[in-house]
């Protein structure tokens, strides 16, 4: 290219700087655009956090982090969105496998609305499933009699939980189970396997991946959610109150540094579960031809 | 569980029973179907079924009349002035990256395109505790700020910029599955026909990723209008000044007036509808081929 040659000729000495700068002004304007959003957008809010957190020091940072009312919320947060993501890698690979398996009326229907969690803003989920669970709720007063509290309790951020995670798994199941033959299946059957060896050994290796995956994917939602948690969780300290509520608690005490220590833990552990995520899509590669 | 003859004898009799020998008892479909359908309706159909219960139980005279409430308007325009803002600005955004990445391999790639992500796995109170970090009275940017007397955090600019945040990756990750399927055929051979870098990009590009596109703006655009943690965490929360709908919603129900909740939740509740209609709409159009989690 006539221009940038010319520029090159500009620049006789081959800094590292000179490169760096020249490789900006020669770059196609949507790299610019990708890039200069990406800074403002992502990179700066975060350097300013990490910035922030490097000034609190390294002894202050371990009692923050560790203190017993930060351990109880990671407690809370981990816990309640493992076994909400777990419920849902059951139910959900359940109704994955209706879906692509079985007919029957609405189907379509269903299966559009599994994507409903996208969807709806999560301030109104929190705020319908605290009215359904409540005791005096639809569902809620059912399981009262039996002694069973579900909002304003830890099961209740579970149960939203559950909501917001679900369509991660069908929607990572699904697929996977649409390309699947069924001939596998079927010889193992009229090999003399029964359902349930050829459920086991046959059907659930390969979608192993994809279940984990969206088990995975749901637990990370789950663990960042506030709209709906904040809803439907009573936000007492030791009993339901979770990470993001307490960054946003400290925040309105002002208290920056306190919000920064746990939001850099939330931020440690999602780059981890994206990791997570990662190695098990590269693990499930290998059922691929 | 009985044992099934032919499994047993483990002979295909003839080629017509051949195709499924051992199917399981005739229950087993209804059974699972059952169990999926309850554990759907408790996680999502009844909450749904109840938001439009709460919202009209009573007729549509205490809706009407919470829907004239001047505080309640006031955050319906938040929501969609937010949204008519944030929506364009991350569609050029998806559009140029979309473009940028796709179809091209280099070193570095597969970290931009997680850099491009990151915002799905950042808690939004996270991001919005970010943005108070960058832009608040401490932050980076606070002093300059306070001394040109501009406002961000617990105004504003700062809720756009969450709500910016938030939806930022949704065009560029529809866009640039649609461009890598399409290859580069096409526009190649439009400019060996010669065609300049616009006529390619509007007659062969765009007819191509349009759906796609649409697809994407439809997300961004329910997640923009939805977003409660990270605009909650920036904005201050004044009733009137600086609050969305998703945040009406929660002050509502939190000063025990379930009714006015319900009512704003409604809207939501629709829009999220509309939603998943024209997803439904996009995905038959392009044979389900986008139909993927997020």
């Amino acid at each position: 290219m006539a221009i940038s040659s010319s520029r090159s000729t500009r620049a006789p000495s081959n800094s590292p700087w000179r490169v760096f700068w020249y490789s900006i002004i020669d770059m196609p304007w949507t790299w610019r655009i990708m890039l200069g959003y990406l800074f403002v957008m992502l990179v700066l809010p975060i350097a300013a956090m990490l910035s922030k957190a490097s000034t609190i020091g390294v002894a202050d940072f371990w009692r923050i982090a560790t203190s017993p009312l930060a351990l109880s919320t990671y407690d809370v947060t981990f816990t309640t969105s493992l076994i909400a993501a777990l419920v849902d890698g059951v139910f959900g690979f359940l109704v994955a496998w209706v879906l692509v398996r079985y007919d029957f009326p609405f189907k379509r229907l269903i299966d559009a609305s599994i994507d409903l969690p996208f969807a709806l803003p999560t301030a109104v989920a929190g705020l319908t499933l605290a009215t359904v669970y409540s005791e005096s709720g639809w569902v809620g007063s059912l399981l009262a009699p039996l002694g069973i509290k579900i909002a304003f309790t830890r099961l209740g951020v579970g149960v939203a939980m559950m909501f917001i995670s679900l369509p991660f798994v069908v929607r990572t199941v699904q697929p996977v189970l649409m390309q699947m033959e069924r001939e596998t299946e079927e010889a193992a059957w009229s090999l003399g396997a029964s359902p349930w060896e050829t459920f086991w050994h046959v059907l659930l290796p390969p979608l192993t991946p994809a279940i984990l995956t969206g088990v995975a994917l749901g637990f990370s939602r789950a663990v960042g959610e506030f709209g709906s948690t904040v809803i439907i969780s009573s936000n007492t300290p030791f009993k339901d109150l979770i990470a993001p509520i307490l960054i946003f608690q400290r925040l309105e005490q002002y208290d920056y540094a306190g919000a920064t220590v746990i939001a850099v833990v939330l931020v440690f552990i999602s780059l981890l579960m994206l990791l997570v995520i990662n190695f098990i899509q590269a693990w499930g590669r290998r059922y691929e031809g | 569980m009985k044992a099934n003859p032919v499994a047993v004898n483990g002979a295909i009799p003839n080629g017509t029973t051949a195709r499924s020998p051992a199917k399981p008892k005739k229950w087993v479909p209804i059974l699972l179907i059952a169990i999926a359908l309850t554990f759907l309706a408790l996680v999502l159909y009844i909450p749904a079924i109840n938001v439009f219960y709460q919202a009209f139980h009573k007729g549509f005279g205490p809706l009407l009349h919470n829907l004239s409430n001047p505080t309640f308007l006031h955050a319906v325009r938040m929501t969609v002035l937010l949204a008519a803002i944030a929506v364009p600005i991350n569609t050029i955004f998806g559009l140029c990256t979309a473009w940028a990445l796709a179809n091209k391999q280099f070193r570095g790639r597969t970290l931009l395109l997680s850099l491009i992500d990151l915002p799905f796995a950042i808690s939004p109170v996270v991001a919005g505790l970010m943005l108070v970090l960058l832009y608040g009275r401490q932050g980076w940017f606070g002093g300059w700020l306070l001394d040109h007397g501009i406002r961000v955090v617990f105004a504003f600019p700062a809720m756009l910029l969450a709500t910016a945040f938030v939806s930022m990756p949704f065009v560029a990750r529809e866009v640039i599955p649609v461009l890598e399927e399409e290859g580069t055929d096409q526009e190649e051979a439009a400019h060996t026909l010669g065609a300049n870098h616009w006529q390619t990009f509007w007659r062969v590009t765009v007819p191509n990723i349009r759906w796609g596109l649409l697809y994407g703006i439809l997300l961004t655009n329910a997640r923009a209008m939805g977003e409660f943690g990270a605009v909650s965490v920036v904005s201050g929360n004044v009733a009137g000044k600086t609050q969305s709908l998703p945040l009406y919603v929660e002050e509502a129900y939190k000063g025990y007036e379930t009714e006015a909740a319900y009512s704003a939740a409604v809207l939501l509740a629709l829009l999220a509808i509309v939603t998943l209609i024209v997803k439904e709409i996009l995905e038959r159009k392009t044979g389900g081929s986008m139909r993927k989690g997020h």
